[in-house]
């Protein structure tokens, strides 16, 4: 390496990078280049999050494109001396690749990217997202400079002909939406980027607002112009500060260089942002309960004879899209609508971002053509699921979506499929579970967490959930009747017919799902009072296996409810009327001699 | 009024609009809101008190009751929650012996779960204080908090 001119290397940084230690690491590595007078020779960086979150913290050297994964800042000197100075690479900082179980020097080599389609999250892995040179660099603002030269009409008839659709799950045509606004009475005409990512286990929206700020932000002072709005919105979720702080910090840049502001690029066009932070209620994210929220009012959805387009903020005509929506534009003004439309599928067009979490080896952010088999995302990219288990269920869609078996696991990801099969695209949040997770408990945690989120103004969300919510606890409490089962779907029928927005609407999707695709799992949980996946309390109980026990005495140290009974280094033995079933017994031992039964 | 508070309020313009972002900052500078503050506002912005309650209460952001040195976050996410969340909250309910939501008698602790953090690939994920604990076992619990306890 001491061949090349210049080293750039990057940093991942985001929340995940962040909270695995990333900022010690880099502050490490920084202080070691200058002690080693390298400063002019390597150029070091924090990007946003490069996606691939398990390997955190985890950087890159280019243009060799290496990649070390799990670093500490021990390893900080081995990397001057070896690759920076002498030009090698530290073997054991190398990722040994899942499917090749070799060790991988390129990023290139790396299987997780291989199948991905990064156009959104490229610039997550360059760019520093405190720097708007750095975006400009990359070929950022060139749309809008193109944009503020087309008319209007020009500028949503590409958005049209490529296809693109609302990235926030529902998937209404975006250029249509637009169209609607242009045309639309009323002034001031409002755009807002919701960013109130409330899905759990989704972090989509997160990673490009924290990595890269200004492509949304781009994306929106193209639609303004298009529309014929001066003034924006962005919801933002206040759990996620580090994205606050970087949309914060673009938006004082771009005002600096005239792409925000009064007179746009010395256009007569202004057009000005303004950040509004969620107050942590999960109904915000609907559409019109967040543009109550923004006005300072509770945030109750209301009723929608009249599309946001024609009256929606103050009853002013409204653009309401996603983050990862408002981020295709720029994407889509540079490269045209053929190239949009030429990824994906006939009705879904383009590429998404999912965060592929839960029970599956390669934790992170990915990016895929619409089409692509789930298969393909949680085998091939995911690396398939821990611990030699097996794969029972992918949730995707958040708690409108549904768990989706093995025998769906072959349906490409678009729109119409994933809706068809009872699930839902959602926001991007796809959840891996295996053998071990019970799915009356999945659909009791989804409607647990709906019927808290449930604002409570209408009847059969507020209730309907609260009813059905006691009928999952009773199943999983070994309390189940038979006719539970229907009563459930028939409860699910009524709330989804006569919610008033999308929360309750939806809510029942998780319930309805598992009991398509896991019957039996529910039959056996109420006629034979058994749980398949041994996790319902009430139906397991934890029991020493005499054979194994060697009387390390740890559980009986660790029991907080003095439930275990025993001398060191003889069996021991569980009391269990005193046992709360918490688990932690089964946890600390080391020799598996804790069994659930 | 205190300085502190007015300080807050002056830093928006009176428009219900700002309303949120100002008992988010009160909040984040207090720990909490407290009836003085709500009525401060109230009348800072010219909004019944009911109303500013109203806002108060609906969202989860706020909270009512002051809270303890220390904050202990745990992530109830989906990702987190397949992966043990539940057992991490449930073992820091027995341990801190209150309900999530509650605060420990000593005013050291204070217990809550929130819906999810973005760090997925860290979980069952507990944040204490803004600092993030991943991977978190039942071994690692006790031995965490004992950080704080000093």
């Amino acid at each position: 390496m001491n061949n090349v001119d210049k080293i750039d290397i990057y940093f991942s940084g985001g929340t995940c990078g962040f909270a695995s230690g990333a900022e010690s690491v880099f502050l490490a590595l920084k202080d070691e280049i200058k002690k080693n007078n390298l400063e002019q020779k390597v150029n070091i960086l924090m990007t946003g999050c490069q996606g691939f979150c398990a390997l955190e913290p985890l950087v890159t050297f280019y243009p060799q494109k290496i990649l070390y994964a799990h670093l500490v800042p021990e390893d900080v000197k081995e990397i001057v001396q070896e690759t920076l100075l002498k030009g090698k690479t530290v073997e054991r900082l190398l990722y040994t690749d899942f499917l090749t179980k070799q060790k991988v020097i390129s990023v290139d080599d790396v299987s997780y990217y291989k199948k991905q389609v990064r156009n959104l999250l490229k610039n997550n892995s360059f760019i520093d997202p405190l720097k708007i040179d750095d975006y400009i660099v990359s070929g950022g603002y060139k749309a809008l400079k193109k944009a503020l030269k087309m008319t209007p009409e020009e500028i949503i008839d590409i958005i049209k002909k490529s296809g693109l659709r609302g990235r926030g799950g529902a998937g209404f045509p975006t250029g249509k939406k637009w169209e609607s606004a242009k045309k639309a009475e009323g002034e001031p005409k409002y755009i807002i980027c919701n960013a109130d990512e409330g899905d759990p286990g989704a972090f989509m929206d997160m990673s490009l607002l924290e990595g890269n700020p200004h492509s949304v932000l781009e994306g929106m002072i193209i639609s303004a112009y298009a529309v014929g709005s001066n003034q924006g919105y962005i919801y933002v979720r206040n759990e996620y500060p580090l994205a606050i702080k970087h949309f914060s910090i673009a938006l004082e840049q771009a005002r600096k260089n005239s792409f925000l502001g009064k007179n746009i690029l010395g256009t007569d066009f202004s057009f000005d942002i303004k950040i509004i932070r969620g107050g942590g209620a999960f109904v915000c994210g609907e559409s019109s309960a967040l543009r109550a929220s923004i006005e300072g009012k509770i945030g109750e959805p209301s009723v929608k004879y009249i599309h946001a387009t024609d009256k929606g903020l103050y009853d002013k005509p409204t653009v309401l899209n996603n983050v990862k929506t408002w981020a295709n534009i720029p994407l889509i003004i540079n490269n045209g609508a053929k190239w949009f439309s030429s990824i994906g599928t006939e009705n879904s067009k383009g590429t998404m971002i999912f965060s592929l979490v839960g029970k599956i080896n390669n934790t992170g952010l990915i990016e895929v053509p619409m089409g692509i088999k789930l298969r393909e995302i949680i085998y091939d990219i995911g690396g398939g699921i821990p611990g030699n288990k097996k794969f029972k269920a992918v949730q995707t869609g958040g708690p409108s979506g549904g768990c989706l078996p093995e025998r769906c696991l072959d349906l490409p990801v678009d729109y119409e499929s994933l809706t068809k099969a009872g699930s839902m695209m959602g926001s991007g949040g796809m959840i891996v579970m295996d053998e071990d997770n019970c799915m009356v408990q999945v659909a009791k945690y989804f409607l647990t967490f709906t019927q808290d989120e449930s604002c409570g103004k209408c009847t059969p969300c507020r209730e309907g959930t609260k009813i059905m919510l006691d009928i999952l606890t009773d199943i999983s409490c070994g309390k189940g009747k038979e006719g539970d089962i229907e009563l459930l779907e028939e409860m699910s029928n009524l709330i989804e017919d006569t919610s008033l927005c999308a929360l309750g609407g939806s809510a029942p999707n998780p319930v309805l799902t598992t009991i398509r695709y896991f019957r039996d799992e529910y039959e056996s949980h109420i006629k034979e009072k058994k749980c398949p996946a041994r996790e319902c309390k009430a139906l397991i109980r934890y029991k020493i296996l005499e054979d194994v026990c060697n009387g390390c005495h740890l559980c009986f140290k660790n029991c907080p409810q003095k439930a275990i009974t025993g001398e060191p280094k003889k069996v021991h033995d569980i009391i269990q009327d005193k046992c709360t079933k918490c688990g932690i017994c089964f946890d600390v031992c080391k020799f598996d001699a804790v069994s659930v039964v | 009024m205190t300085d502190k508070v007015k300080n807050i309020i002056s830093r928006y313009e009176k428009k219900q609009e700002n309303i949120l972002s100002v008992l988010e900052d009160l909040n984040a500078e207090f720990n909490y809101l407290s009836e003085d503050v709500l009525r401060n506002v109230s009348s800072e912005f010219n909004l019944p008190l009911s109303k500013v309650f109203s806002l108060a209460t609906f969202y989860k952001a706020f909270s009512l009751k002051p809270k303890g040195k220390h904050i202990v976050l745990v992530c109830m996410g989906t990702a987190c929650h397949v992966r043990g969340g539940p057992k991490i909250s449930e073992q820091l309910e027995q341990i801190l012996n209150i309900k999530s939501g509650e605060t420990t008698p000593d005013n050291l602790f204070t217990l809550e779960t929130v819906n999810c953090l973005g760090a997925c690939a860290l979980g069952p994920l507990m944040v204490i204080d803004g600092k993030y604990h991943g991977k978190v076992t039942s071994g690692k619990i006790s031995k965490i908090l004992k950080e704080y306890k000093k």
